[in-house]
């Protein structure tokens, strides 16, 4: 039964590179047919761990299997089942899109006519026929990174690595690429996804797993990860930087944690617990602050600030500040929360 | 039984897919078709009328002496382009794609090797036939000038495993070729390409003597014929015995160096 049994099992996964431990004990699951979302920053270990399952790297210690076969013992059986995205779009770009997908299509063994067929059925699904008889070096990002999906689909794996599908695409790419994943969800693909965006794993997986410096520091759902963090966040923006630090002082004994200034957008946010009456009792006091308040509120904690507690530090400390990405995960909830749950 | 030769099926055809995929890109890209044709059109035209107007060869028309070297050097260089191919690929995750399907371990080298035989085969037909106007002939028979540009490919061939090891463990397409031509440029030089040796300083000549190159371009003089008896032979083994003692290298650098590279390629990933 389709959920039951698990596609994806890793226990006590450890790889070393030199005097370097990248992994260090991981351990996951995932369950047939749904999307496990594997978050961390920059070098926590993500990329090896998608390596390893799908037979580029062998783990010094623990075990690994996928679709009930160990990535070592049984790698050639292991890669008939999957395909595989990189954070590289790995499309020859010398080759049209067609050749492309026909060329994989045939390494992975499926005949002549079938890779023809399967190359056409998925060019018009990632909306690349236009462009099939044109060679991949003519193609956009977003393009690319949809041929290279594509190419890891030729032969209906049961199970697909999708290594940072939409690092470096633009917003608009970025959103058609979620669609083309959560249609593959539907197909009853198995997905391990891992990124940097937390909007990306909120939307698009049933389950995640955070993994810093090699070792898993939080699992669940989006919910449960939520509710680990607890408590609510009261956001507020104020005219300049240095009423961001009277506002902080005068509210720094509400918070449960310390605030969390942002000199830029001029925003402050502190964990708080006590919902409405918390909320007026910031006002006042930032009112006896005299400090121009132009935006306040209440939230539930995002997945942000779900990374920011458990690893110290943010997603991604470049983005972390960025205005423009802190409005686009404010509306998410609105804009895609019928897609997925 | 059956199952090895399916296995050994689905390796030539995998490497022929790879093949087909690394000669597309032949043609797509004309500075590879140039770098092909026209490069050792113009490398003929000029020794045969630079040097040649100033190296006299006893006995022997300068073209007919300069073309078996030049055609040898012309092949090791292009070898060079498996390593900085292969680089490329590296470099681009496209190895990492190969890697995770489930096709022959070898076949991305071979695919790559033989594809790179190819374009061989192309810049040594379009230079015997600038040679041929510019004064080179054939003076063997039909199978003996074919066994010249056997042993010229197969030494190619040989040395385009040894630059896919290379090309593989600098990972950089622009080193791979800077590297390969600090080695390369000095392996066609020292050596009976393009002046006799007789009046190298001893080291020199030596080292020029046991040259493999030498002993393809001395192989490929015997067998197209372009020798004449004034011409003075050096008396090491390896220029008396040109044909075997090529062989001989070809059989050792590919004993060697085509386990190491599929070996380096099962365990390259893209970093």
């Amino acid at each position: 039964m389709r959920g039951m049994t698990n596609a994806i099992v890793v226990q006590g996964l450890v790889k070393r590179f030199g005097a370097q431990t990248a992994l260090d004990g991981v351990d996951l699951t995932v369950a047939e047919g749904t999307v496990l979302g594997l978050l961390g920053p920059n070098g926590a270990g993500k990329t090896t761990v998608v390596r390893i399952l799908s037979t580029l790297l062998e783990p010094d210690a623990g075990r690994a299997e996928v679709v009930g076969l160990d990535v070592v013992r049984q790698a050639g059986e292991v890669r008939a089942s999957i395909g595989l995205t990189g954070q590289y779009a790995a499309v020859d770009e010398y080759l049209t899109g067609q050749e492309n997908l026909e060329m994989v299509g045939r390494l992975y063994r499926l005949g002549k006519r079938e890779s023809r067929s399967r190359a056409a059925q998925l060019l018009e699904r990632f909306e690349l026929t236009d462009a099939a008889r044109r060679p991949a070096k003519t193609y956009s990002g977003g393009m690319r990174r949809r041929l290279d999906i594509a190419a890891s689909l030729i032969a209906r794996p049961r199970v697909l690595f999708l290594d940072e599908p939409t690092t470096g695409l633009d917003p608009r790419s970025r959103l058609g690429m979620w669609e083309f994943i959560a249609d593959l969800v539907s197909d009853g693909t198995t997905i391990l996804l891992t990124t940097q965006y937390l909007e990306e794993a909120d939307r698009l997986a049933d389950r995640m797993v955070v993994i810093d410096h090699g070792r898993v520091i939080a699992r669940g759902t989006a919910d449960d990860l939520k509710a680990q963090v607890g408590g609510e966040r009261l956001e507020l923006t104020v005219g300049s930087v240095e009423e961001l630090a009277r506002a902080a002082d005068a509210l720094r004994s509400l918070a449960l944690d310390e605030p969390r200034c942002d000199e830029q957008t001029r925003r402050l946010t502190l964990p708080v617990t006590g919902g409405a009456a918390t909320l007026a009792e910031a006002l006042r006091r930032l009112e006896s602050t005299g400090a121009t308040v132009l935006d306040v509120g209440l939230r539930r904690p995002d997945l942000d600030d779900v990374f920011l507690t458990l690893t110290g530090h943010a997603a991604d400390d470049e983005r972390a500040g960025a205005p423009s990405d802190d409005d686009a995960a404010d509306r998410t909830p609105a804009t895609a929360g019928g897609a997925l749950r | 039984m059956s199952a090895m030769t399916t296995s050994l099926g689905w390796a030539v055809s995998d490497s022929l897919t790879i093949t087909r995929r690394n000669l597309i890109k032949v043609k797509r890209v004309p500075d590879l078709i140039v770098f092909a044709t026209l490069s050792p059109i113009m490398f003929v035209l000029l020794f045969r009328y630079v040097f040649g107007s100033a190296i006299p060869i006893e006995g022997l028309d300068y073209a007919e002496f300069l073309l078996p070297g030049i055609f040898a050097q012309t092949v090791v260089f292009g070898s060079t382009i498996t390593g900085a191919s292969l680089a490329d690929d590296l470099q681009k995750g496209l190895i990492d794609r190969f890697r995770s399907l489930p096709m022959a371990r070898s076949a991305v080298l071979i695919g790559r090797t033989v594809a790179d035989l190819g374009l061989n085969v192309v810049t040594i037909v379009v230079m015997a036939l600038t040679g041929l106007a510019v004064g080179w002939r054939i003076h063997s028979s039909v199978g003996e000038a074919l066994a010249g540009f056997v042993v010229l490919l197969l030494f190619a061939f040989a040395i385009s495993w040894v630059m896919a090891y290379v090309g593989l463990l600098v990972r950089t397409p622009e080193v791979v070729n800077n590297a390969s031509f600090i080695v390369i440029f000095p392996l066609t030089f020292i050596a009976n390409t393009f002046v006799p040796t007789n009046n190298f300083p001893t080291v020199l000549k030596v080292i020029a003597d046991w040259n493999p190159v030498s002993a393809v371009v001395q192989a490929a003089r015997q067998l197209f014929g372009n020798t004449a008896p004034s011409l003075e032979t050096s008396d090491a083994w390896s220029l008396q015995h040109p044909v075997p003692y090529v062989l001989l290298w070809v059989v050792v650098l590919l004993a060697v160096f085509v386990p190491l590279s599929v070996r380096t390629y099962l365990r390259t990933a893209t970093r």
